[in-house]
């Protein structure tokens, strides 16, 4: 007998039990749908993330005040120490050493309570400069970004994002209004377009750089300098991003005279977004992984299933194993009948586990929890590994019926009632 | 009663002079049993269920095999059948040496040398009349299973229930069916245990005359099990089985 005509014989068998099979099937049916469902929705927010974190920019880098703790376990955490200048944003604008730069924007930030005449919110504060809106690409939807004629200034002018224009003026057009960011009044000059993204400047006010020193902040250091929290610094291309780091590292050596080299007295720490994207895509893979291995062990529940049933098929159908026997069924006919049936049934309960799995995604993927949509995302990877681990878990399961059923005595199996 | 008179070596050389398998009178054999014994282990107590066999079946011949219960019938027909190898002695059928064979030639000669019938019609209740008749065609390799199998039950007068399971067919045409599936590979021999066990005088009789005809028609050896006197004159040659021996062989003059 061929491997076509088990496979025929074996349907036979599995439909004259139509409801067993059915109910077998759905244990490999929910492990299948739960990997498949889990892992999409961990690859789709893998996705989401990393595009997110694209969006934002992959040639930017940050630089923050105080060393990085990476360099040894004691020093102090990003901030800890104010030692970035608007001096020194402009030694990195200005120097003919670091060609790889493309732009710069110093930026401090604060939260404020921000007061409209029909409603108040509380979000971050932004002061920078028009270089801002370039290295992060924002478009206005209305009214202007902030100028360097504001900068100069030190106008009372904001742009707001736009979930802040939506709360603070429902109904009427924000430019041109005031707002209150704390005790300071200032007008709206401009409403930046929606950005999305996890960071994203949709809930914040950006003000110019020196408003913010002159009016909200203690404004400079000790020695006089104005202080900065942090500088943005884009690279010309995203390639160009480690000579840009290495750049920016030597200027601000020298700005604050360190001559150590090894980077252990760096007062300043820089930020790279690609390798913050990398270590974040390498943790979600790994927690997608997690994800599969948990939904796994459902499968496994389903593998016992179908062993169970088959063992409790064969002592059913010891007549027929008896019978099949008698007129020439040889050991392996039979064993291959009944492998052949734990396969099948596997195999299409995998395939309605992939279309149960594809349909969870979907409605779980529309179902949004406080404004964030979880998006979904089926690799082909994942369909072809999920089809392949239930027709193996079906003949993994079902040697060991099979085997039995197979080695069945014929005249005892005739004899059988 | 010859053959249980003398000493089982005695027995064993006398059948083994004829190896071409010919009687005297020129008659091919189609089943010989020297010394068959078969022992049963139950436990820790050895049972034995045949004792020295020695017996023969011509080509062609229809034979029944009588006996009480728990005489060895049953038993002796699971060797004939080669479903069961016997614990000692020799077994030929059809010229071949059956003992020493593995499960999977067992099956093969099941396949092709031997139909059987059963009192209980063992027929497959989720397959159709054709599924159950073709399913020797299907472990032999058969291709055009379905015409075959249809020409079985035809020969056995169900062509027209082609298409009815089982439980759809009258105890009779189920038996029909099962002897139609005995018949579809061209068996040298058919071996029925109580065909007629369930079924009533009438439909027996019916049974019985399809038997004869395929015995006449197709020279298929026909051997069967029966306690019920009636049935056994339907034969040419009985074999009475007692306590595990052949208690009296003999021709039945018609």
């Amino acid at each position: 007998m061929n491997l076509t005509e088990s496979i025929r014989t074996a349907f036979k068998g599995l439909i004259a039990n139509k409801m067993r099979s059915a109910l077998t099937m759905l244990g490999i049916v929910i492990g299948i749908a739960a990997v498949i469902s889990l892992t999409s929705i961990g690859t789709g927010v893998q996705a989401s993330i990393t595009s997110q974190f694209e969006s934002m920019g992959t040639n930017i880098l940050t630089i923050r005040a105080g060393a990085s703790s990476s360099s040894s376990g004691v020093r102090g955490a990003f901030g800890s120490a104010s030692t970035l200048t608007l001096e020194d944003s402009e030694a990195i604008a200005t120097s003919e050493n670091a060609p790889a730069v493309l732009r710069v924007a110093p930026q401090m930030s604060t939260y404020s309570q921000i007061v409209s005449a029909e409603s108040n919110i509380s979000a971050q504060v932004i002061g920078t400069t028009p270089e801002y809106q370039l290295i992060y690409d924002l478009a206005v939807a209305s009214g202007d970004f902030i100028t360097e004629r504001e900068i100069d200034a030190r106008s009372r002018s904001c742009v707001l994002g736009s979930t802040i224009a939506a709360t603070l003026f429902p109904d009427s057009e924000p430019v041109g209004q005031r707002v209150k960011l704390g005790t300071l009044q200032v007008t709206v000059v401009g409403v930046l377009e929606e950005q999305g993204g996890i960071t994203s400047v949709d809930d914040s006010v950006i003000i110019p750089l020196t408003t913010m020193q002159a009016r909200m902040t203690l404004g400079r250091t000790t020695s006089g300098t104005h202080n900065v929290q942090s500088i943005v610094v884009q690279a010309i291309n995203a390639d160009e991003m480690d000579a840009a780091s290495e750049q920016v590292t030597a200027i601000l050596r020298e700005q604050h005279d360190i001559l150590d080299p090894t980077g252990d007295s760096d007062d300043f720490s820089i930020i790279n977004m690609a390798d913050m994207l990398e270590s974040l895509d390498e943790v979600m893979g790994i927690l997608t992984v997690f994800l599969g291995l948990i939904a796994g062990i459902s499968l496994i529940v389903g593998g016992i299933g179908i062993m169970n049933i088959m063992l409790v098929s064969v002592t059913e159908r010891i007549r027929e194993i008896g019978i099949r026997k008698a007129v020439g069924a040889k050991r392996r006919d039979i064993l291959l009948q009944f492998l052949t049936e734990s396969a099948i049934l596997s195999l299409i309960g995998g395939f309605i586990g992939l279309l149960a799995g594809w349909l969870g995604s979907l409605l779980i993927s529309n179902i949004s929890i406080s404004g964030q949509q979880i998006p979904a995302a089926i690799s082909p990877d994942i369909v072809v590994i999920s089809m392949a681990i239930s027709v193996a878990i079906g003949l993994f399961f079902g040697v060991y019926p099979a085997n039995k059923a197979s080695r069945l005595n014929p005249i005892e199996a005739l004899r059988h009632e | 009663m010859e053959e249980v008179l003398l000493p089982p070596g005695a027995a064993a050389r006398l059948w083994d002079k004829p190896r071409e398998r010919e009687l005297k009178n020129g008659k091919l054999i189609m089943i010989e049993m020297i010394n068959i014994t078969k022992t049963y282990h139950i436990g820790t107590i050895d049972v034995p269920a045949l004792r020295g066999i020695n017996c023969h079946i011509e080509t062609g011949a229809i034979a029944a095999i009588v006996g009480p219960s728990g005489s060895g019938k049953s038993t002796l027909m699971n060797i004939i059948g080669c479903l069961d190898q016997p614990s000692s002695g020799q077994y030929h059928l059809d010229n071949i040496d059956i003992a020493g064979l593995s499960d999977d030639d067992l099956a093969r000669i099941r396949n092709q040398k031997i139909g059987f019938v059963f009192q209980s019609y063992n027929l497959l209740h989720h397959a159709d009349a054709l599924t159950n008749v073709a399913l020797p065609l299907l472990y032999g390799g058969v291709p055009d299973r379905n015409r075959q199998a249809l020409q079985a039950l035809e020969m056995v007068g169900l062509a027209d229930r082609a298409h009815h399971k089982p439980t759809e067919l009258s105890g009779g045409q189920q038996q029909r069916v099962a002897i139609a599936r005995a018949l579809v590979n061209n068996p040298s021999i058919i071996l029925a245990d109580e065909p007629t066990g369930s079924l009533d005088t009438h439909t027996s009789e019916e049974i019985m005359r399809i038997f004869t005809n395929l015995n006449k028609e197709k020279g298929i050896t026909v051997i069967f099990i029966t306690h019920e006197p009636d049935i056994a004159r339907y034969a040419q040659k009985i074999i009475h089985i007692r306590d595990g021996m052949v208690d009296s062989d003999g021709e039945v003059i018609i």
